[in-house]
């Protein structure tokens, strides 16, 4: 199991390979990428920006909750930050297993999770307009004391 | 006691810097330094009253009690992916 945060470009078959075994019959590879559109605006890049060290801990820990459904440790997980163009991944997800269900079931629990929880925040970039910090989503609590 | 505060995205842009050391009472919670910050007014005055917050890295509530050399992070609603 592997999950990190990078500065560096995803190389998407170098994810892949961190997974797979002679067991496995389903090896699956998510890309989360810059798309050109949101919110009928015209977008030209995202600057993603990190709390690195808690995100690398929370990232671990959503990988290990998605290893437990996959009954593998056959899981790795990446997201970039920085500035990212259009077209560009900012997050990699390779998940194996004997079959397909489980690795589907683990791929979808790490990117809804980065979603919900993980310390990152995205400004988009726009032609001729101001950036702006994307609305998210208030994560939820997960310790301390009551 | 001295707490370590991190301000990210745009709560960053409105403390204007990503770090803050200050001093609080022993005992006091991550909600009552939350309060102090806002009552500093500027830029600091607009931050919401009730953020998410990391306590030493974790997702935390405001009412967790801190304690010297902590680590506030104050998380404006997360947008990974």
């Amino acid at each position: 199991m592997r999950a990190w945060i990078t500065s560096d470009a995803i190389d998407p078959a170098a994810v892949l390979g961190l997974v797979g075994a002679r067991e496995d019959g389903a090896a699956l590879l998510f890309l989360g990428v810059v798309r050109d559109h949101n919110d009928g605006r015209a977008v030209i890049g995202i600057r993603y920006e990190a709390y690195v060290e808690m995100a690398e801990r929370v990232l671990a820990e959503i990988a290990a909750e998605a290893a437990e459904r996959l009954a593998t440790d056959r899981l790795a997980v990446v997201h970039r930050i920085g500035e990212l163009a259009v077209g560009e991944a900012s997050v990699a997800i390779a998940v194996s297993s004997p079959h397909r269900a489980e690795a589907f079931d683990a791929c979808r629990h790490v990117i809804e999770e980065i979603k919900a929880r993980l310390p990152v925040w995205k400004e988009e970039r726009y032609a001729g307009e101001p950036s702006r910090w994307l609305e998210g989503v208030v994560p939820p609590v997960t310790g301390g004391q009551p | 006691m001295r707490i370590r505060l991190l301000f990210f995205a745009s709560y960053r842009d409105l403390a204007g810097g990503e770090e803050l050391e200050l001093h609080a009472e022993p005992g006091a919670t991550a909600g009552a330094v939350v309060d102090a910050l806002r009552r500093r007014g500027g830029g600091l005055g607009r931050l919401p009253a009730a953020p998410a917050v990391a306590v030493n890295r974790v997702h935390s509530p405001l009412s967790t009690l801190l304690h010297e050399g902590d680590e506030l992070a104050l998380l404006p609603p997360v947008a990974g992916g």
